[in-house]
């Protein structure tokens, strides 16, 4: 089971955590791994709390439950923090990557004594600075990418630059920015 | 395959009837012979009849032949008797008479 | 055996995939969640020019089953995909479709049937149809889901069964998840179904038919006689198509898929997603050498009675997991079947009856594992097991 990278994504509906999960998963599957990637369903409101997860093995994965013990934990806003218990379960040996402009230091108090890697990131100013909008998914992807290790670093950049390439054919002006986004969230990620 | 109406009865097996009880035929409802149904039974008198052809359309069962724009006898072999043709005649050229016997002719 | 694609999709992407391989003629449908994506991806596939589909967008989904009811009577090869409230609004039309002896197929993404009203996965909507005289073939993955598509026309299609299809996978569960799936090349798909050439069929100049007529009942039981010895035929075809999709995939398919049943002592009976949670569990059970195995139904219509009860005659109890609450105070219908016949077949072994997965409660392997120890408990100890239990449910004690 443990040959089995589980993740767990939090964010409000319309944020774009179930597309992060999806590119993770879809990132994953061109470096040749098995892969999960599905959000949980509530009621489909804008801003309602939402939680996606993530499976990645070199084995085939058949498990159909969601996550509860996952080695990794993304939160894709830090207002969540207040209401979701978002550590619940994770593993102390993974680490929690939260988007805030605040310092690891900051944001422990509110993570209910977790003992694990806490990994800040200002997903939203580095979406704001490179995009110019607000989509933090893309910054939380790279971060996620580079914390977990799932792929080669050059693999990730070459599968993200095709997958925008390919996702962004008629607006090809924005993949320049997207990549850049990657790369600034991938070496804060990195160097925490 | 086509069916064969004439070979399905209430006696036939149900290895042997169509499948979903389709009719693979057409026009079958001619070997149906409905004209047993009937108590009372109309009767043409063409000598009275102006060919306004009214009585055609009102019959259900199509009982009323065409031919070159003007009516023939009935059809005893579908007609019931119902007495519609009968009702809508504007000039009496219908009559029904008590009884299934169809007129000689 | 042809050289397998590579690919990452969710249950209904796969789905739809299978569909724009199979190019059929003509989709009536009306969106309802979790199917909804598979009329999207269709639609636009025919707006790319990838299929020719005539799509008729309905007003309901009691109309889409009469326009599929219609569009098969006439000749084209006929699809449409639905769940949960959309199955239940389709259901006088269901057992037309199937009277009328239409080869249609339904692709069917499982969702509870209100109320409460909820969008999640269970087996409500497809159980409730169980008698309607479709077939009926489940899928735990989105692998699965896209093999049972192909096979579906092959199998309804055939003149030995002439009946409809229903293809079902977990809503969301499989519907929404992303998965590796191995698909096959346009080329050997289309081929394995081959183009539609019904024999007589309502547009067909010439060669008039009447369908759906009025049956007295000097003819009605003779009918529903027939349309029940279709459905035994179609245990073989079944079959036979699996066979044929084997040599084109090198995937297997039965009517249920056994996974360590060999020298089972405990067995575990379910259908869909949570059986790939079963099997995961199943392996470190079976690490600590406790024997244990499980049964994956695919075919539930027509039912393999004889051949569940010959799998399950070595084992000393059998956990029997409905998705779908029956409300008849006993057990589900998976539950009143299989026990129904392991009598039949004299395979007197222990059967406990489980509730789970209702309107998507989650199914975990913790859950297997607890009811893998129940049942050796009841057999080893005799403690008893409270029969038809919920599983994943709070309770006061």
């Amino acid at each position: 089971m443990k040959n089995t990278l589980e993740i767990r994504w939090h964010g409000r509906g319309g944020q774009g955590a179930k597309t992060a999960a999806l590119l993770l998963a879809d990132v994953a599957f061109t470096a040749g791994k098995n892969v999960q990637g599905f959000p949980e369903y509530g009621p489909e409101r804008m801003g309602a709390p939402i939680t996606a997860f993530n499976r990645i093995s070199a084995d085939p994965i058949r498990v159909h439950s969601n996550i509860y013990e996952p080695d990794f934990v993304a939160v894709v806003d830090e207002t969540l923090l207040v209401s979701v218990d978002v550590t619940d379960g994770l593993s102390k040996d993974g680490a929690i990557i939260i988007n805030t402009p605040k310092s690891a230091e900051e944001i422990k108090p509110l993570l209910r004594g977790y003992e694990g890697r806490v990994i800040t990131i200002d997903a939203r100013g580095i979406s704001e600075q490179t995009l110019g909008k607000n989509f933090p998914n893309t910054p939380m992807l790279a971060a996620m990418a580079a914390v977990t290790g799932v792929m080669e670093k050059d693999d990730f950049f070459r599968e993200m630059q095709a997958s925008f390439a390919h996702k962004f054919a008629k607006k090809p002006q924005v993949i320049e920015g997207n990549m850049k986004a990657l790369q600034m969230a991938y070496e804060v990620a990195e160097s925490a | 395959m086509r069916t064969d109406a004439t070979k399905i009865n209430e006696k036939t097996p149900y290895e042997d009837l169509t499948e979903g009880l389709m009719m693979f035929a057409g026009g079958t409802a001619k070997e149906f012979m409905t004209g047993e149904w009937r108590t009372d039974t109309p009767i043409f008198l063409k000598e009275k009849c102006r060919q306004c052809l009214l009585c055609v359309p009102t019959c259900p069962d199509g009982c009323i032949p065409v031919m070159d724009g003007k009516r023939l006898a009935f059809d005893y072999d579908h007609c019931k008797g119902c007495g519609i043709c009968y009702k809508n005649c504007p000039f009496g050229a219908i009559e029904m008479r008590e009884g299934a016997e169809a007129p000689k002719e | 055996m042809e050289t397998p694609i590579r690919q990452r999709m969710s249950g209904n992407e796969a789905v739809s995939e299978a569909i724009r391989q199979v190019n059929p003629d003509v989709m009536p449908a009306f969106p309802i969640t979790p199917s909804t994506e598979i009329p999207q991806m269709v639609s636009t596939f025919i707006a790319n020019g990838q299929v020719d589909t005539e799509f008729i967008p309905v007003e309901s989904e009691h109309s889409a089953m009469s326009a599929a009811i219609g569009s098969e009577a006439a000749g084209a090869r006929t699809m449409t995909a639905t769940s949960s409230a959309g199955l239940a609004l389709m259901w006088e039309e269901l057992l037309l479709a199937a009277s009328n002896r239409l080869p249609i197929a339904l692709t069917l993404v499982n969702r509870t049937l209100s109320g409460p009203i909820n969008i999640n996965c269970d087996h409500s909507d497809s159980m409730g149809a169980r008698d309607t005289g479709w077939i009926q073939i489940y899928a735990e993955n989105n692998q699965e889901v896209y093999d049972n598509y192909i096979q579906a026309f092959p199998i309804a299609e055939d003149k030995r069964v002439h009946l409809p299809i229903m293809i079902c996978q977990d809503g969301f569960i499989t519907s929404h998840a992303v998965e590796n799936i191995q698909l096959l090349p346009d080329a050997p798909v289309k081929a394995f179904v081959g183009d539609y050439d019904p024999e007589e069929y309502l547009l067909n100049p010439g060669k008039p038919i009447a369908i759906g007529p009025y049956s007295i009942s000097a003819y009605a039981m003779e009918a529903k006689k027939a349309q029940a010895v279709a459905m035994e035929n179609a245990r073989e075809v079944i079959l036979e198509v699996a066979e044929r999709f084997y040599q084109m995939s090198g995937r297997k398919y039965g009517f249920f898929e056994s996974y360590r049943m060999e020298d089972a002592e405990y067995c575990m009976l379910l259908i869909g997603s949570a059986a790939g949670t079963a099997k995961e569990a199943v392996d470190e059970l079976r690490e600590q050498g406790f024997k244990v195995g499980v049964l994956k139904i695919r075919v539930f219509r027509p039912f393999p009675e004889k051949e569940i009860a010959e799998a399950l005659k070595g084992c000393k109890a059998v956990a029997i997991m409905d998705r779908v609450e029956s409300y008849n105070g006993c057990c589900g219908p998976l539950g009143s079947e299989v026990t129904a016949g392991l009598f039949r077949n004299k395979v007197m072994i222990e059967t406990v009856c489980y509730t789970y997965g209702l309107a998507g409660r989650d199914f975990t392997t913790t859950h297997v594992k607890e009811i893998f120890g129940a049942l050796k408990a009841l057999v080893e100890e005799g403690k008893p097991i409270p029969h038809n239990q919920y599983i994943g449910l709070r309770t006061r004690s």
